[in-house]
């Protein structure tokens, strides 16, 4: 065989490697074959609490007050210096909160009581990976809920993007690294900013100073090719260059100085859905409040930067006019105990309120003030009333319009009953009901303090809700699958003012029909 | 079409097929032309130690230094492997250590393409035919793939890099010649020689078939004389480029000299055909002392190469200072000033003239040496591919393991090389016969394996090493880094200033600062203070084999702290 023949074959060797079906990219992850699915535009801002917050010195039951002060004398929070809520007795608000205060009572926060998951770990890292991961206290996975909802809108994340049809960061963690909660199935679904004032920073948030060697010339060769072939960069500097921010944030809070940040990111037009923020020193295991004041102290001063920065977040959102688009959550990796102990502290625990904030969230308390025992032991916990992962999955069906079926499959294959978090107002997509849905007009109507709502849904979870004329969540009026066919709800007045109001049923995300009724005296 | 326009010609047509989306010219990178070097860096006008013998501390920073640099990257078990050993000890043993030779390559691809020449699975295809050309492309790929494999499983031995170096200097382009067997031939010189005698070697690779047919060898006849080889022989293999160097004569004259070699392709054995051999008198140029080299007839026709290379080998310093310079961009840096020409460059090269050409007495002279362990020559080299992709898994103790099924298993040492080519340095074809750009391209040099196509692929590779899908090697088969067993390598897991400590001293060129090893700290400790909340996962781990979930907890947390400090720009130096 001639020299030429071989030159001849091993060209076409080459072809027969790509006829052969063998990947020439080493990803599964060819460009052409991503599409980036229809996001609604809407945006959830994740505020990690790192450490395990007390709940019961941050959201104060004062209907339990006597056994809180059993518990907890050498923390407790004066009951005068407890800022009380709009329409409610039951639960008021840390001294240090009023910004988060003000948003209740403005209608923009929504507080979801008890929020834990069964049989509760007090382990810092495990409890931190169920909340990142989504999974059941005895489950191990791998995988971040938040990636696993990148996964889902973004086929091929995180090597096939950016793409021409999504060019910004699929998600953004504030710091110098992200989570595991941002873990998809194939990489981490996520970029880490720490700065975006430095446009040398916004990659690398700190690196040591380079040495005046021949190691330096290169290292600093590398760190700027590294800088700016970071497939974001230029999108983030863009952002960063057209947002703006209206408000002023609070000086000297960490959290303040984050969430300007994706303020002003949202502002510039960046279309990432999730940022995720961290505040953390929540571990109080002593010295959580000033011995002489316990309005003051470590978990004051935290309490108090995470309320002036959402309030600021906030006024930013409002006065450039995306409040509309954007939602605020707050979680940690669990509460703590509810007996203090010696040390002017508290233990790991379990329940612990979370809060939701923003122009669409319904401004009302999901849940009631937690059972507390009358004395308390080093055993005791606030109980469970919501499992985290409802919070979540209201958040992917009602905040991004997921179907229920994609829901799930985003939560490990598991249904979480639906919570009212969001206002029935929430803009998403409406489609033609199915046949089989149905809702009837209440009868009697008007009423005085009994009616029936008749409605159909098919074999569906059908989260039934009453609202008053502000479209504040008053009520779930029933929430579970039923069977094909029609089906009667009683309502009972119980106490409601004469007025108008609406009922309204919803079937996954976008389905949702409402009707109106009256109750007069 | 002569040859070397039918190698354009091909090569054109390969970097079409195989980078079709998107050919990268860093003449057109704009990133590169604004941030590399624009004149020689060295303005760092610090008087550099010389060639006497080191006598400094013998720490793991020089420890590391010298392994990085003859081997490809560090690992706990190489550091253990110098053991009490002195410096003069350890490079001694890493120079005159030579490895087994490593079993042949073989049939891995049978599933793929049944071999035509009747080849079995697993046995090894070096001693048949061509076969055809799917089948030998799939050769080149096993051929690559035992490559890896050599590296990979490389013992405390210069003897690879050398391997490598000599690849860089003596080149073949497989994409060239395209015939697999006379590939690993090719290879198998380089790694006989490799700390061999540099005349005695070159006068082999001079009929050695790949370098025949590379450089035409096989084609230069009497009545035709091609000078391909009789050019590169002086300009890249011994003398140099220069002014007032050789000329178009003497290319012309060595060709003459050179005629008459042929290779049989069904053998693969060199012959020399004296009916094609040019009988005349050869004159070389004033460069040469107006050498005649007396043409010989019949088989006496073959002793002329020795009279060529006896004359080029009669200008020794120049010569010897080409080579010199070559080791020394390929071990220690690239930029080589007055000083270090004149006080390293030629140091080195009087003592490859007094030991008649070996090689080994320059390399230990070198590794020795106090210029070797100055500050200045420290951590400033930019991490070939090779390097950066089999370092890397040679560090965190990625391993193949021999149970793998037959195909997976070459096909995941191949994936190194795979990745590697796609950062351009594809092993068996550098893009030509001057070998790789870092090598030589003035005043870039090493800075030209990183720029806005390459560091983002690097980028890539690094984190799917640490995610729990890993790097795609084959349908079945995914390369990725178990952080568990790397932590293990490690002095004590479950400290974890000791882990970051350790991570940072194998991983990374430069060594970090307080702050960023505690940065690094807190994402194993994820955000808490207390170093026992780590202590404590890590216990409950290896305390309670099988629990996914305290597995869960420690891996989870090591693979987030890898991926970021692997990040770093420090993670591309040695």
């Amino acid at each position: 065989m001639k020299r030429r023949d071989f030159l001849k074959m091993s060209s076409m060797a080459t072809l027969a490697y790509t006829l052969n079906g063998v990947p020439v990219h080493a990803y599964g992850s060819d460009g052409l074959l991503a599409k980036t699915r229809n996001t609604n535009g809407n945006i959830l801002v994740l505020i990690r609490l790192s450490g395990g917050n007390d709940g019961l010195n941050t959201l104060i039951p004062l209907d339990k007050y006597s056994e809180l002060s059993n518990a907890r004398s050498n923390i407790l929070i004066p009951q005068s210096s407890v800022l009380s809520l709009n329409g409610t007795t039951t639960s008021g608000l840390h001294p240090a909160m009023t910004a988060m205060r003000n948003m209740y009572n403005n209608g923009k926060l929504n507080i979801i009581q008890g929020v834990s998951y069964p049989d509760p770990n007090f382990s810092h890292f495990r409890s931190s990976d169920i909340m990142f991961s989504a999974s059941d206290s005895a489950t191990f996975v791998d995988t971040g809920w938040i990636g696993r909802f990148i996964d889902h809108q973004f086929p091929g994340a995180p090597y096939a993007y950016p793409d021409p049809n999504f060019l910004d960061p699929l998600s953004i963690e504030i710091g110098t690294s992200v989570s595991s909660m941002m873990s998809g199935a194939t990489g981490l679904n996520g970029l880490a900013i720490s700065n975006i004032s430095s446009f040398y920073n916004i990659v690398n948030g700190t690196v040591d100073p380079a040495p005046a060697t021949p190691a330096g010339n290169e290292l600093t060769y590398i760190r700027f090719i590294s800088q700016q072939t970071q497939a974001y960069t230029q999108v983030i500097a863009n952002a960063a260059g057209l947002g703006t921010n209206a408000a002023t944030y609070p000086a000297n809070n960490r959290l303040a100085e984050q969430l300007k940040i994706v303020a002003k990111l949202i502002s510039g037009g960046l279309k990432t859905p999730v940022y995720v923020v961290n505040i953390g020193g929540f571990d109080t295991h002593d010295n959580q409040v000033d011995a002489n004041d316990h309005t003051l102290g470590q978990h004051a001063d935290l309490l108090k930067q995470l309320s002036d920065a959402i309030g600021a977040f906030q006024q930013d959102l409002d006065m450039q006019n995306l409040d509309d688009k954007v939602t605020g959550c707050t979680f940690t990796e669990f509460g703590r105990r509810v007996k203090s102990n010696a040390s002017e502290g508290t233990d790991h625990g379990s329940g612990v309120p979370m809060f939701v904030f923003g122009s669409k969230v319904n401004p009302t308390i999901i849940g009631t003030s937690p059972n507390l025992p009358a004395s308390a032991t080093v055993n005791d916990n606030v109980p469970m009333q919501h499992d985290f992962r409802q919070v979540y999955s209201t958040i992917l069906s009602d905040w991004f319009s997921l179907q229920p079926s994609n829901v799930s499959s985003i939560l490990n294959g598991q249904n979480y009953n639906w919570l009212p978090i969001f206002k029935w107002t929430v803009d998403t997509p409406h489609v033609e009901a199915p046949a089989q849905l149905s809702l009837e007009q209440n009868f009697p109507n008007p009423f005085r303090s009994h009616t029936t709502i008749r409605f159909s849904s098919g074999r569906r979870r059908c989260p039934n809700s009453l609202y008053d004329q502000m479209g504040r969540m008053l009520r779930v009026l029933y929430e579970n699958e039923v069977p094909a066919g029609r089906f009667d709800i009683g309502v009972e007045r119980n106490g409601l003012p004469a007025g108008q109001y609406f009922y309204q049923l919803q079937v996954g995300s976008s389905t949702k029909l409402t009707k109106s009724l009256l109750i007069v005296d | 079409m002569g040859d070397s326009n039918r190698r354009d010609f091909l090569r054109q047509l390969f970097t079409q097929s195989s980078a079709k989306d998107a050919p990268y010219d860093i003449n057109q990178d704009e990133l590169f032309k604004k941030y590399s070097n624009k004149q020689s860096p060295l303005g760092f006008k610090r008087k550099r130690a010389g060639l006497s013998q080191y006598t400094g501390p013998w720490t793991n920073e020089q420890k590391l230094h010298l392994l990085r640099r003859t081997m490809f990257g560090v690992s706990p078990a190489s550091l253990a492997s110098i053991g009490s050993m002195t410096m003069s000890q350890t490079v001694d043993a890493l120079i005159n250590t030579a490895p087994p030779n490593p079993a042949p390559p073989v049939n891995y691809y049978e599933n793929l393409y049944p071999d035509p020449t009747s080849v079995p699975l697993g046995a090894t295809w070096v001693n048949a035919g061509y076969g055809d050309g799917t089948a030998n492309y799939y050769r080149e790929l096993s051929l690559k793939a035992w490559w890896v494999k050599n590296i990979l499983n490389q013992g405390l031995s210069i003897h690879e890099k050398m391997t490598l170096f000599w690849h860089n200097h003596f080149v073949c382009e497989s994409n060239v010649v395209g015939f697999a067997v006379a590939q690993y031939r090719y290879l198998n010189l380089l790694r006989t020689h490799a700390l061999g005698n540099f005349k005695t070697f070159i006068k082999e690779i001079t009929k050695e078939p790949m370098m025949l047919y590379y450089l035409n060898g096989h084609y230069n006849v009497k009545n035709s004389p091609d000078e391909n080889y009789a050019r590169e022989l002086q300009e890249l293999f011994t003398v140099g480029k220069g002014t007032n160097l050789w000329n178009e004569d003497d290319v012309k004259a060595a060709a003459k000299v050179l005629t008459g070699y042929r290779v049989d392709q069904g053998t693969l054995t060199t012959s020399f055909d004296s009916t094609k051999h040019e009988t005349a008198n050869k004159q070389f140029s004033a460069f040469y002392n107006n050498t005649v080299i007396t043409g010989q007839s019949g088989a006496n026709g073959a002793n002329e190469l020795d009279d060529l290379l006896n004359m080029i080998f009669a200008k020794d310093q120049i010569v010897a200072k080409h080579l010199c310079r070559k080791i020394y961009r390929f071990f220690v840096y690239y930029d080589i000033d007055t000083t270090i020409e004149n006080d390293i460059i030629s140091g080195l090269a009087t003592t490859l003239i007094n030991n008649n050409w070996n090689i080994k007495p320059v390399l230990l002279q070198l590794f020795k040496s106090d210029h070797f362990y100055d500050t200045f020559s420290m951590d400033c080299y930019i991490r070939t591919p090779m390097d950066f992709y089999l370092g890397l898994a040679r560090t965190l103790n990625i391993q193949i393991p021999i149970s793998t099924p037959i195909e997976d298993y070459w096909r995941a040492h191949y994936i190194f090389a795979y990745h590697c080519e796609q950062n351009g340095m594809d092993p068996g074809s550098p893009p030509s016969v001057s070998g790789w750009p870092a090598f030589y391209q003035t005043p870039q040099f090493h800075q030209m394996w990183i720029n806005s196509d390459t560091l983002p692929k690097r980028m890539k590779v690094n984190d799917a090493l640490f995610t729990n899908y890993g790097v795609w090697a084959s349908p079945n088969y995914q390369v990725k880094c178990d952080v568990l067993a790397f932590v293990q390598t490690l002095s004590d897991p479950a400290d974890p200033v000791a882990v970051i400590d350790e991570c940072v001293l194998y991983l990374l060129g430069l060594t970090l600062s307080q702050s960023m090893k505690d940065y690094f700290k807190s994402i194993l400790l994820s955000g808490q203070s207390q170093n026992y909340y780590w202590t404590n996962a890590w216990n409950d781990y290896i305390n309670s084999p099988g629990n996914a979930t305290f597995e869960g907890i420690v891996k989870g947390r090591l693979q987030l702290m890898l991926t970021e400090m692997c990040r770093l720009a420090e993670n591309h130096l040695c």
